[in-house]
């Protein structure tokens, strides 16, 4: 028994005997692998790396199994996104972790680039790890984009419309671009053609390739220490001290500190499945079919953030803004190394940085939670879908209330809401009254201004005359009116008396009724 | 690396004086550079109609999509009203799918004169909704409003809506359409040149109070 045990033991040596001596890889692969690593960073911080190339795995498994099916066509690829949700056995699914799986890689691709920045982990001599990884993050992004054009539905379609007027903006070759990147004069079926072979063959092959790079450049340098305060990185003297401390705490990086990253990518690609099996698949939205107006576009959850800047640039700086902040900001990430090569690692000695990362994190925060609920666009069906609430019609006259019929009748609650209802575009109307007089309001609505359009043309006077009718009434919870002191001060005048106390004294704004 | 073979020439060639190694070279190096230039030669040769067909769609003249095509009968039109149209594009191609279908707000001032506006918000290309009771079109993706006159009313548009040129043929309209409508590609829609800003100046434009 021993003795057959033995003979399989050999075979199986003398077979793997035959392969290296041929192949030549397993062995140096091997070593590679288990290369040592100073025992500090073998953390739970260092585990983002893998598991963004676990998903770029799972990503690309998932990939080739949606091309199974998918169609690349204009005319086509929504019916078969459809195809692929209700109709192909586990379609929904693959179509769901692929979708998820994206997201998640954003994510971590961003939370790695975050810990590499905090533990100063891009300075010499990882600089050009650090320029491949920015490259690799971008080319993310790239992904992310076309793959949300593939997903061929109205969000997709005008999507494209919004990539084409941001490429229209460039000078001078604005219109040749336009059309380079639609593929023609219209958004149509060259315009998906192009993006699935950037989607699924020049972008992955790039990322493949760069993230070969980059590990590779990775085992060469490799994994950075732990940074500690004061422990400064000098061109002198890193490398002799980054390997001396290899020496001194080495472990095997497989198998002693690389079961924190296979844990890590584990609970990943499981999260990755959860959300796809609870949530399901993103899409298709409805049709892609351009007479069909009936819609709001908006991006896929990385861009909202981008959505919402471009709701708040002025207009006279909006092109220039543009064309030039992303490239200042990606020149910015790619030089980062170059200038700051040497010095303190540890976050702690370096406030700048952490600065920068809060207010980023803050700003993309604020800007992404913004763009998941709008408040500059003007809400399409507001004017038909949210009545003037019945409380604010209580005790009103006939004008009054033949004013909030303008009110509804001229879409005026597309924009403005009242009792939280209607769109964010504009100020609650609420309490109008309380900040506007009459004569104000009157000028408002009629000449516009402060981003609201004039509606002189859209209303005859009488219908002004109830609308403001009853805009006057809207004073909150019973606010003082908002006073035009110069006519106070004109009607005094006229009593030629000195103030006195026969006349009641306005009540103070503060004392409002709860 | 030090258990793949080293060239024969490679090893000894420490040794070898500087005019020696030059000697043992000068033949295959210059045959070798030789082939280089004529990789490089045969190389682009080869890129330039790759690039070509690259950039084939950024090559066409932005006009040379147009085309002249008819919307509709006059009568369909009630003056004073602003009505939507679809249309296909006379830019499409096979497989284009619905996406070749392209619409448009066409209103009728006069009996004789209309003004026929893309759907294309001039901010980022959204589809403008025409509201006839307030008189504006409002675009659903960032706020930018147009009066009935296609002119810039509020929101991020530097510019009101882009407009196509119409003819009337008897009785029946036609419009100039072809490249889609974007701040660079305009020049196939609209013959006369607007001006690129239409921003409204910052003081008259008196901030309320109202929060």
């Amino acid at each position: 028994m021993a003795d057959a045990k033995k003979r399989i033991v050999d075979a199986g040596l003398k077979g793997y005997a035959w392969l290296e001596h041929r192949l030549g890889l397993i062995k140096p692969m091997m070593d590679a692998a288990a290369h040592p690593t100073p025992a500090n960073n073998a953390s739970w911080m260092y585990v983002f790396g893998s598991a963004a190339t676990v998903l770029l795995v799972l990503q690309v498994v998932t990939g080739i199994l949606l091309a199974l099916v998918y169609s690349p066509s204009a005319g086509e690829a929504w019916g078969s996104l459809n195809l692929l949700n209700h109709n192909i056995a586990l379609g929904w699914y693959l179509r769901a972790l692929h979708g998820w799986g994206s997201d998640f890689m954003i994510a971590i691709v961003i939370l790695h680039m975050v810990q590499v920045f905090l533990f100063g982990a891009y300075k010499f001599p990882r600089e050009l790890t650090w320029i491949v990884g920015v490259l690799l993050l971008l080319l993310t992004l790239g992904m992310a984009f076309t793959g949300q054009v593939m997903r061929f539905d109205q969000d997709a379609y005008w999507g494209l419309g919004i990539g084409a007027s941001i490429s229209s903006r460039v000078p001078i070759i604005g219109a040749p671009l336009v059309h380079l990147v639609l593929g023609g004069p219209i958004i149509g079926g060259a315009t998906l053609s192009r993006f699935f072979t950037l989607h699924v063959f020049v972008i992955p092959g790039l990322l493949l390739a760069g993230v070969g790079v980059h590990v590779f450049m990775v085992l060469r340098h490799g994994v950075s220490d732990w940074p500690m305060p004061g422990r400064i990185v000098t061109k002198a003297t890193y490398e002799r001290e980054y390997h001396e401390l290899t020496a001194k705490t080495g472990i095997p990086f497989v198998p002693d500190a690389a079961w924190k990253d296979a844990v890590f990518a584990a609970a990943i690609l499981f999260a990755v499945m959860a959300c796809a099996f609870f949530f399901g698949p993103f899409g298709p939205g409805g049709q892609p079919d351009p007479t069909i107006i009936q819609t709001a576009p908006k991006p896929d959850f990385a861009f909202l953030w981008i959505y919402a800047v471009l709701a708040f640039l002025p207009p006279s700086i909006e092109t220039p803004f543009m064309l030039v902040v992303p490239v200042l900001g990606i020149a910015f990430l790619l030089l980062l190394p170059v200038f700051s090569a040497e010095g303190e690692r540890h976050w702690a000695r370096r406030p700048v940085a952490v600065l920068m990362v809060s207010v980023i994190a803050v700003s993309l925060g604020i800007f992404t939670r913004l763009g998941t609920y709008t408040p500059w666009s003007p809400i399409m069906e507001a004017w038909t879908a949210d009545a003037v609430p019945a409380k604010y019609l209580h005790n009103r006259t006939p004008l009054e209330r033949q004013g909030a019929m303008v009110l509804q009748d001229k879409q005026c609650r597309n924009c403005h809401s009242l009792d939280g209802a209607g769109g964010q575009r504009g100020p609650a109307l609420d309490a109008i009254a309380a900040h506007m007089t009459e004569d104000q309001i009157i000028r408002q609505v009629l000449q516009g201004g402060g981003n609201m359009p004039a509606y002189g043309n859209a209303l005859n006077p009488s219908e002004t005359k109830a609308l403001v009718a009853f805009l006057v009434t809207l004073r909150g919870h019973d606010l003082t009116p908002a006073q035009d002191a110069s006519r106070t001060l004109a009607n005094t005048s006229q009593v030629l008396k000195p103030a006195s106390p026969a006349q009641p004294a306005p009540t103070p704004s503060s004392q409002v009724t709860p | 690396m030090s258990e793949l073979l080293t060239h024969p020439g490679e090893s000894g060639s420490e040794d070898l004086t500087p005019e020696a190694k030059a000697a043992a070279h000068s033949r295959r190096s210059f045959l070798f550079k030789l082939s280089l230039v004529l990789n490089a030669a045969v190389g682009t040769v080869l890129a330039v109609p790759l690039v070509g067909y690259l950039l084939g769609p950024a090559m066409k003249r932005s006009t040379s999509a147009g085309a002249w095509i008819t919307i509709g009968s006059v009568d369909d039109f009630p003056v004073g009203e602003t009505r939507l149209v679809d249309f296909n594009s006379p830019a499409a191609r096979l497989g284009d799918g619905e996406t070749a279908k392209v619409a448009c707000w066409v209103r009728r001032v006069s009996a004789q004169q209309f003004q026929v506006f893309a759907i294309n918000c001039a901010h980022l290309g959204c589809p403008v909704r025409w509201f006839a009771q307030s008189k504006l079109f409002m675009c659903p993706c960032h706020g930018g409003a147009y009066y009935e006159d296609g002119s810039r009313a509020s929101g991020p548009p530097e510019r009101g809506l882009f407009e196509y040129r119409y003819k009337i043929a008897g009785n029946s309209l036609t419009i100039h359409a072809g490249d889609m409508p974007t701040l660079a590609t305009q020049a196939s829609c609209s013959k006369k040149t607007k001006p690129l800003t239409q921003i409204q100046n910052a003081s008259d434009s008196h901030e309320t109070e109202a929060s």
